[in-house]
């Protein structure tokens, strides 16, 4: 027998109304908790690819869809740019590199993305199998492709038309798997990556004839750049904040091309969310309050259910301060049980978004640590259920006893 | 053994109590008798140190309850009284063993689970220990509190109106079973009550 035991069988005592408590805080520290765990890794996923990347160019059209689909591999591409165009902006002294992309075929819903070795140094991704494509119609795929597709080193597929994977399949001529790089936690995870001239090749049976085959020069990087095709994107990095200042500037204006800077837009794509999130996180309170409310109304009144118990305990001498104490305990344990169901709960829709995720986008959110905000949520809660118990204990400090114990 | 001296205590300036001296020494037996309004239970209360008195003084194994804080009264009566109310009161979420353990602790004594089951057998409700006391008829509860009273071995036993809900079976079975066990831990007992059945069962008696 103690004070502990004494609330736990109270708890038990009203089994629904502590149910109802714990139940109304475990929803809202769950949806701060799971707002706080989408928000962190949705940044980090959002931030990682963005790095070193300072401005994209590509088809003019919308520069979100160009940032979202050049650089996260999440939307259609915007159009095709002449590669001519594209290297030309290398000779800008403030560009440092230019990446081009070349994407729009896929396989399993993986996108198939031709570019330069410099799109694998700027990831710094490391080949964990094999070795990294050296000709055309060779690619090194994605630790999750691999996983996903059951792609191994040696083994052809063709890839289809279109990046849902639903488009016609490319029969006539198959990749060769040469490597497997390892987990990087990057866009380059999901990725089916090649040379340019891949996508060229596939592609050149359709438009045979239409397109002359130019010479082959090698650049820097040993790869092999066709001059008169065309490329998706290029993802650019800048010498010196000095570029940021003119090129974006000189690229819409003088070329077909539109330039957007992935900071920028990467903002407004939150700010747009936010608007959401703001919302989901009043509600989070609202409901929080209601928790504490709840809490209160239900210890208040057992309180009043339990004014001659409390006067029968303090008469067998309970201290007022011993049976303040024990509805604390009720509050705070509730707070406790709330709390980590919360926990859980956000858990459980982290897990559940995650899927939804992988299986839209390819990207995984599974990362289930504890936040120190939630410290911060886990004392937010410890407080709510405290002062849901503390104003009803003022009528123990109140309490007459010989009254109370008289009138019954 | 329990006295008292010049009892006074007043609820408003017309309804003011003066009470007669009482005594009962360990071992006896003490009925204080009278009609409602009287101010029994104010009396009780009194002698139970719930109630303050104006003046006058309560001593209880011979030591005067004067001058004391709010705590050393409440830890006093918890050890040296043992209170049974008219209707049987129970910490209802607690189980018929854990509400008469709750005395035990509530007093800062060792818990005395062996005591519990003896007066369990000895009061004839071993079988219910478990149970909540909700599920315990009227006589069975009432028993129950009787065996809580004496889980602390206290000098002196209270009983308020110990009897009037209860049948004539029920309330000799409860006055044998009051008067028995506090004589075998040497308490002194005071009953309460306006009940006239146990006029003939106490040689001690004050009328109000």
């Amino acid at each position: 027998m103690n004070l502990f035991k004494i609330s736990l069988a109270n708890i038990r005592e009203k089994k629904l109304n502590s149910f109802l408590s714990a139940l109304l805080l475990a929803l809202g520290i769950g949806m701060i908790s799971l707002l706080l765990l989408l928000n962190q890794q949705l940044d980090e996923q959002f931030r990682k690819n963005i790095k070193g990347i300072d401005m994209v160019v590509g088809a003019k059209g919308s520069p979100l869809q160009l940032i979202l689909s050049s650089i996260y591999q999440i939307d259609a591409p915007t159009g095709n740019v002449p590669l001519a165009e594209v290297n030309s902006l290398r000779k800008n002294p403030f560009v440092k590199t230019v990446i081009p992309l070349s994407m729009g075929d896929s396989y399993q819903g993986f996108r198939i993305l031709g570019t330069t070795p410099k799109y694998i140094e700027h990831y710094k991704v490391k080949v964990a199998e094999g070795h990294i494509h050296n000709a055309s119609m060779e690619v090194t795929v994605g630790s999750k492709v691999a996983r996903n597709a059951g792609l191994k080193i040696g083994d052809t597929f063709a890839s289809s038309h279109g990046l849902d994977g639903e488009g016609d399949q490319h029969d006539h001529k198959k990749y060769k798997v040469t490597g497997i790089f390892a987990a990087s936690g990057t866009v380059v995870d999901q990725l089916i990556i090649t040379r340019l001239s891949s996508i060229w090749d596939i592609h050149e049976h359709a438009e045979a004839g239409a397109e002359k085959h130019e010479e082959h020069h090698e650049e820097a990087g040993g790869e092999a750049e066709e001059e008169g095709q065309d490329v998706t994107s290029a993802l650019i990095q800048f010498r010196n904040p000095m570029g940021l200042m003119t090129i974006p500037r000189q690229v819409n204006t003088n070329t077909s091309m539109q330039a957007a800077l992935p900071s920028i837009e990467i903002n407004r794509l939150f700010s747009l969310l936010g608007v959401g999130i703001e919302t989901l996180r009043a509600i989070a309170l609202v409901i929080i309050t209601i928790a504490g409310v709840s809490v209160f109304v239900s210890l208040y009144n057992s309180l009043k259910e339990r004014k001659y118990e409390m006067a029968l305990m303090l008469s067998m001498g309970a201290t007022r301060t011993s049976l303040f104490l024990m509805l604390l305990i009720e509050g705070l344990f509730l707070s406790v049980v709330g709390f980590f169901a919360g926990i859980l709960l956000s858990r459980f829709g982290l897990l559940l978004f995650s899927k939804a995720a992988e299986q839209d986008f390819h990207y995984s959110l599974g990362k289930f640590a504890i936040l120190p905000e939630e410290i911060y949520l886990l004392f937010a809660a410890l407080t709510v259920g405290a002062i849901a118990a503390a104003l009803p204990s003022i009528g123990i400090y109140k309490l007459n006893i010989s009254r109370t114990l008289a009138e019954e | 053994m329990i006295t008292s001296h010049n009892l006074k205590f007043s609820y408003s300036a017309q309804k003011k109590f003066q009470f007669p001296d009482i005594s009962c020494g360990d071992r006896e037996t003490l009925l204080i008798l009278g009609q409602s309004g009287k101010g029994k239970t104010t009396l009780l209360h009194l002698l139970a140190l719930l109630l303050q008195p104006e003046s006058g003084e309560v001593i209880i194994g011979g030591r005067s309850i004067k001058h004391l804080s709010h705590e050393q009264i409440a830890l006093i009566r918890a050890k040296t009284i043992g209170i049974i109310y008219q209707r049987a009161h129970f910490v209802s979420a607690l189980s018929v063993i854990d509400n008469m353990l709750l005395s035990n602790f509530l007093a800062e004594k060792d818990q005395d689970r062996k005591k519990a089951i003896y007066l369990a057998n000895e009061l004839g409700f071993a079988e219910h220990l478990s149970k909540k006391t909700s599920q315990l008829s009227q006589g069975e509860q009432q028993r129950v509190s009787i065996a809580r009273a004496l889980m602390n071995d206290p000098n002196v036993i209270l009983a308020d109106e110990p009897t009037s809900s209860l049948d004539d079976i029920n309330c000799q079975r409860v006055i044998d079973l009051l008067k028995a066990q506090s004589a075998s831990i040497g308490a002194s007992l005071v009953v309460v009550t306006h009940d006239q059945r146990l006029k003939s069962e106490f040689s001690n008696q004050v009328i109000l």
